[in-house]
């Protein structure tokens, strides 16, 4: 057993699935980390996410290039991101309860798309996915990975560089801790929430995006599966730093990767048969745990939830 | 485009408003039931009357609108108090996994205990499931701050396989020819139909009652103003002597126990037993049919038969006209955010322009 799972850790395919499936929660954890970082937070990510995979699946299908396709659930999901700004910021609505709505909206409509343009079919219509990067990319692991992963790790210190060296990130992350200091400076509270969301949430559809066009070839209506809501536990895990965010969702990954692996060895955990339902459970278990762990120093943005209204201190 | 607040409302919004947010909702509706290729008015027609037009639409609706009641204030109440308890989905699995476990007992059987005994002790042990479910993460909120929409949605997850491992190990009904399904409780532990030969079953009636029960809650006792306090400004309930963490983790458990329950009943009222299909988002719907009641458990009544007339109507008219079921959830997700928005514009008024 201990040999078998060393074995399996010093395997290359271990690491490439580990990284395979940390990719959609680095996007979508920066998503999330964005929006808070203004100050917002958006549940509307398990729907908007199912929205971006639809869309960019919609559109390659459709006979546009993936890269399009990409751009397409990148725009759908700014647009639910605008939506979900001028119910929180403009309106000053509960932040909760939109992006719950925008959930609901955003997994229905995609649903609702897809029964209605495919009508009578029995197995998901599919496309050409992206190949990786094997025939251009000396790097082992990064290599048999698809570019929508190279793209999430390369938006890690992009949005680091963003938020922390730049008078845009400073804006945003002002408006996040305090708003009326922003307003003060003579920056636009609302114009910087909504754009951050909307920004946001266009990565939450990239993240959508790569289900079907690199994990995945197809379009299912259940395949974003808690994803969305794995990368809102990985935010707090973060502490909202960029680095963290990473770090988080390649440890997911790790112990994704890991019960697959446990499962399929079957070899049940030192002589006790458990069922895969168990194996299944341990990354939401682990997220869980890890929330705890990091609860006592969680430093959340300080006007995170809490509407702003202009001349109201 | 800003807003500021109403001194008083005017009578004529209380009509406007909803009025606005009805049509609003049959707009944007239309536009997709004409773009799947439908003829508008006959669809909306063949939806209300698969939901509410006929006896038999009724008793349909009704049978759905029972989890949702439950689910529906087991939001309600956790709102109130700024629980935010996203995880009913998983409470009521594990209350309808709790209730076969005692009403399942040997065999189904009971250990031959009568049903006045093993009855009480099912709703009791469905109830117990889905509380402890919350109380954890109500916890942890608490006592270190762990935001409790993130682990109770993680927690539905973890439910949810448990229940699938349960299905396929010591629950597994062996008669059950490769469908996963549990063992089923005992007959005498079944409910009663309220209409024959329909599936209206007596957890109606609970489901309403405890709807009356805990709107009294609410406006009549202590308990309901603390939870109201607490949910209008912790701070100040806290200022003020109240025990806002003791509030807490009494709202978490009588909010579990309504999803718990939820599960039992449709355990008792429906199959008899649990599938991993059993609830198709009871507990998430449930959260919409709260916030399209502004938080009131008589509004829930109400907003769980519209939300349950829409899917019992919408399976109906597709199978008339080429429109997907989806439209349902597409409709209460449209409603709910032009109420939203409504409720807004009835109490701020909107300017246009920069402030």
């Amino acid at each position: 057993m201990l040999t078998e799972t060393l074995d399996l850790l010093l395997g290359l395919p271990f690491w490439v699935a580990v990284l395979r499936i940390a990719t959609p929660l680095i996007l979508g954890t920066l998503g999330v980390l964005l929006c808070e970082r203004a100050g917002v937070l958006n549940l509307g990510i398990e729907g908007i996410m199912v929205a971006g995979a639809f869309a960019g699946w919609l559109a390659v299908y459709q006979g546009s290039g993936l890269w399009t396709g990409v751009a397409a659930a990148a725009l759908t999901g700014a647009l639910f991101g605008l939506l979900h700004g001028w119910l929180t910021v403009t309106l000053a609505l509960s932040q909760h309860v939109s992006g719950l709505g925008i959930t609901l909206l955003a997994t229905s409509l995609a649903s609702y798309a897809y029964r209605v343009s495919f009508p009578k079919v029995e197995s998901p219509p599919t496309v050409q996915p992206f190949s990786d990067m094997s025939a251009w990319l000396p790097l082992p692991v990064l290599n048999q990975q698809t570019p929508l992963t190279l793209l999430a790790l390369l938006l890690v210190p992009t949005l680091a560089y963003m938020l922390y060296r730049t008078p845009l990130g400073l804006a945003v992350r002002m408006v996040g801790e305090n708003p009326d200091a922003a307003e003060g400076q003579g920056l636009s509270v609302p114009a910087l929430r909504i754009g951050a969301v909307m920004a946001g949430s266009a990565l939450m559809g990239v993240a959508g995006a790569f289900l079907t066009l690199a994990a995945f070839n197809a379009f299912y209506f259940n395949m974003v599966n808690g994803r969305g809501w794995v990368c809102v536990a990985l935010v707090v895990f973060a502490s909202w730093r960029p680095g963290k965010a990473l770090v988080g969702a390649l440890l997911f990954g790790f112990f994704d990767a890991l019960q697959l692996r446990l499962q399929q060895a079957g070899s049940g955990l030192f002589g006790v048969d458990v069922s895969y339902q168990f194996y299944l459970m341990l990354p939401y278990v682990m997220a869980i745990v890890a929330l705890v762990v990091v609860a006592r120093r969680a430093a959340y943005p300080q006007a995170l939830m809490k509407p702003w209204r202009k001349g109201e201190r | 485009m800003w807003l500021e607040p109403r001194a008083q409302i005017p009578a004529w919004m209380w009509l406007v408003a909803p009025a606005l947010a009805i049509g609003f909702t049959l707009l944007v509706t239309s536009v997709l039931v004409a773009w799947a290729g439908a003829p508008v008015g006959r669809a909306y027609a063949l939806l209300l009357e698969g939901g509410f037009g006929s006896r038999f639409a009724w008793t349909e609706t009704l049978t759905r609108a029972t989890p949702l009641i439950l689910t529906g204030l087991a939001a309600a109440v956790a709102f109130r108090a700024r629980l935010y308890n996203i995880g009913a989905e998983g409470q009521l699995y594990a209350g309808a996994l709790a209730a076969v476990a005692v009403g399942g007992l040997h065999g189904g059987a009971g250990f031959g205990a009568p049903g006045w005994i093993l009855f009480p002790l099912m709703i009791a042990a469905a109830c117990a499931a889905g509380a402890l479910l919350l109380l954890g993460p109500a916890l942890l909120k608490s006592r270190l701050g762990v935001d409790e929409v993130v682990t109770t949605l993680l927690l539905n997850f973890i439910v949810l396989l448990l229940v699938s491992a349960m299905l396929d190990g010591p629950m597994k009904d062996p008669t059950g020819l490769g469908w996963p399904q549990s063992v089923a409780i005992a007959d005498a532990l079944q409910l009663d139909k309220l209409v024959p030969k329909s599936r209206v079953h007596s957890g109606l009636l609970a489901a309403v009652a405890l709807a009356l029960a805990l709107a009294a809650l609410l406006r009549h006792t202590t308990l309901g103003f603390e939870i109201r306090a607490v949910g209008a400004n912790a701070r100040a309930a806290e200022f003020a002597g109240m025990p806002v963490r003791a509030v807490v983790w009494k709202v978490a458990l009588l909010s579990g126990a309504l999803a718990g329950l939820s599960g039992a009943l449709e355990v008792a009222g429906r199959a008899g037993y649990v599938t991993l299909d059993m609830s198709p988002g009871y507990g998430y719907s449930g959260i919409v049919i709260a916030m399209l009641a502004a938080l009131n458990p008589i509004g829930v009544v109400v907003a769980a038969v519209f939300v349950a007339g829409m899917l019992v109507g919408a399976d109906s008219m597709s199978r008339a006209v080429t429109v997907p079921t989806y439209i349902a959830d597409v409709i209460v997700a449209v409603a709910l955010i032009a109420v939203l928005v409504a409720t807004m514009w009835t109490r701020w008024r909107v300017h246009w322009g920069r402030g």
